[in-house]
C-alpha cells in the first residue's frame, strides 16, 4: 500500500520544525513506526511530513532528581540505558522491551508513542504509574504538561498543531522503590487488551492502566467504578477481569524489586 | 514534485528521484532493481522487506525513502558480496531453515542484527528478536536452529 501524496521536509533544528509545522495538515515524524501504517492506510493523509528525527532530542540523562528521557530516544536505545538498571525504574525497561518486534524497537521513538496516544499503547501506564512530564515547546515558548494531563482520548492529545516535545521527566522514585509493567495482548496485533504498571515507594503504590479505557490513566479507587472499553476481542467485563490480574502481577514484581532496592 | 535521495546500498552510493511519499521498500525495488526485499504484509506486520540500516533491522515498508538519505544500508543482494554464502545463508542450507524462501531475506537481515549485538543468543532470545518476521512454512524451528548455530560458532 502506498500513502497518499505528501511533501517531506527534513527539520534542521527545533525553530525549523515548528516553523514546518505552521502548515495546517503536517504532521511531524520520528521514527515513523506508527505514523507510516496509518499512512499506507490513508487513514492519515498529510500534506507535509516534516522529519524531526535527526535532531538532537535522544538519550538518558539524569540531573537533580529526575530523569531526562530525550523524545527521540528508541525504544531499543531504553532497553540498552545503564541509567535505567535500578529496581525503580525496571518498569520502563520491561515495557521498551516488549514493544513490537526488534525493527520497530530500532526506529520507534518513545516520544512518539506518547504523542500517537494508542490507547493501547504500552508506555503511557509506565510514564503515569511513574509520574512522568513532558517539556512541551511551540513557537510561543515552553511548557511542562503532566502525561495524565497530556492524554486526552484515543489518539488525542493536548498538545496543540504546532508544539513538540522535547524532553519527558521522571522523577526517580527514592531508594527502597521498584517498578513493574505487565500486559496481556492481543496475539496477533501485540497491543494490550490490559496492561498495568506498578510503581512502589516507602510511601505507597501508585497502578496506572492502558489497553482499557479511551486513554491510560491512574487508578484512584477501585477497578469497579472505571468505565471499561470493550470489543468483540475483549468485551468490557473480560477487560475489568483482565486488568486486575495484569495488576496483581505487576505488584507482586514491584514489591520484589521495592525490596531488592534497600 | 520529485526529490533526489542518495543511499549507499551494500556499499555502493545510489540516487534516484522519489516522491516525498515513496516508501524505502519501493525504493530498492522498484528504483534500484534490489528485487531481494519483498513485499508480503503490506501493513508493517510481516518483515519480509527487512533491511539493515545502519546495521539495524528495519522494515523498509515504514521507512520513507527520504528518511534513509545518506545512511548505509544493506539488503540481502549484499550480504553475499564476493558469492560465496554468508554463514547465517550456509546455516539456513544446512539446518532446513526454509522452505518457500519468502520470509528468508528478512529473517536472515534480523538475525544478522540479533548477532551483531554480540554473546551466542539463546532460543528464547532468537525467537523474542524474530518476532516481526513471519513464516509460514516451516514452523520456525529450523530457523531458530539455523541462527543458533551461527551465534554458537562466533
Amino acid at each position: 500500500m502506498i500513502p497518499a501524496p505528501t511533501r517531506y521536509a527534513r527539520a534542521t533544528d527545533l525553530d525549523d520544525a515548528l516553523e514546518l509545522l505552521a502548515e495546517p495538515d503536517a504532521k511531524a515524524i520520528a521514527g515513523g513506526q506508527s505514523l507510516i501504517p496509518v499512512m499506507k492506510l490513508r487513514i492519515a493523509r498529510p500534506s507535509l511530513v516534516v522529519d524531526i528525527s535527526r535532531l538532537d532530542l535522544r538519550g538518558v540523562t539524569e540531573r537533580d532528581g529526575e530523569l531526562h528521557v530525550g523524545p527521540l530516544t528508541t525504544w531499543d536505545e531504553l532497553v540498552g540505558s545503564a541509567q535505567l538498571e535500578r529496581p525503580a525504574l525496571a518498569a520502563l525497561v520491561e515495557c521498551a522491551r516488549g514493544i513490537g518486534d526488534l525493527q520497530v524497537r530500532n526506529l520507534g521513538t518513545i516520544g512518539g508513542s506518547v504523542v500517537h496516544a494508542d490507547p493501547a499503547s504500552d508506555i503511557p501506564a509506565v510514564l503515569l504509574a511513574l509520574g512522568a512530564r513532558l517539556r512541551l515547546r511551540s513557537p510561543d515558548g515552553e511548557r511542562d504538561l503532566a502525561v495524565s494531563d497530556a492524554l486526552v482520548g484515543p489518539f488525542t492529545t493536548a498538545l496543540e498543531a504546532q508544539e513538540l516535545v522535547t524532553d519527558i521527566a521522571i522523577p526517580v522514585p527514592p531508594q527502597g522503590s521498584g517498578s513493574a509493567y505487565a500486559c496481556v495482548e492481543h496475539p496477533a496485533s501485540g497491543f494490550a487488551l490490559a496492561g498495568a504498571a506498578v510503581l512502589v515507594t516507602p510511601d505507597g503504590e501508585t497502578v496506572a492502566f492502558t489497553g482499557i479505557g479511551a486513554a491510560p490513566f491512574v487508578l484512584r479507587d477501585g477497578l469497579a467504578d472505571v468505565e471499561i472499553f470493550g470489543d468483540r476481542f475483549a468485551p468490557a467485563e473480560y477487560r475489568r477481569e483482565l486488568a486486575g490480574v495484569v495488576a496483581e502481577r505487576a505488584r507482586t514484581m514491584a514489591r520484589e524489586r521495592a525490596k531488592a532496592d534497600r | 514534485m520529485p526529490d533526489t535521495v542518495t543511499l549507499v546500498v551494500n556499499g555502493e552510493e545510489r540516487s534516484l528521484d522519489v516522491e516525498g511519499r515513496t516508501l524505502l521498500v519501493h525504493a530498492l525495488r522498484d528504483g534500484l532493481g534490489l528485487t531481494g526485499a519483498h513485499i508480503g504484509c503490506d501493513t508493517s506486520q510481516c518483515g519480509a522487506c527487512t533491511v539493515l540500516v545502519e546495521g539495524r533491522a528495519v522494515k523498509s515498508c515504514t521507512v520513507l525513502a527520504q528518511q534513509a538519505d545518506g545512511r548505509a544500508i544493506t539488503t540481502i543482494e549484499g550480504l553475499a558480496p564476493d558469492g560465496e554464502l554468508h554463514p547465517l545463508q550456509s546455516a539456513f542450507v544446512e539446518h532446513h531453515g526454509l522452505q518457500c524462501g519468502f520470509c528468508t531475506p528478512g529473517i536472515i537481515l534480523t538475525a544478522a542484527d540479533l548477532l551483531s549485538r554480540g554473546d551466542a543468543p539463546s532460543d528464547e532470545e532468537i525467537r523474542h528478536a524474530l518476532r516481526g518476521n513471519l513464516c509460514r512454512c516451516t514452523g520456525y524451528q529450523g530457523i531458530v536452529e539455523s541462527i543458533r548455530a551461527v551465534g554458537a560458532a562466533s
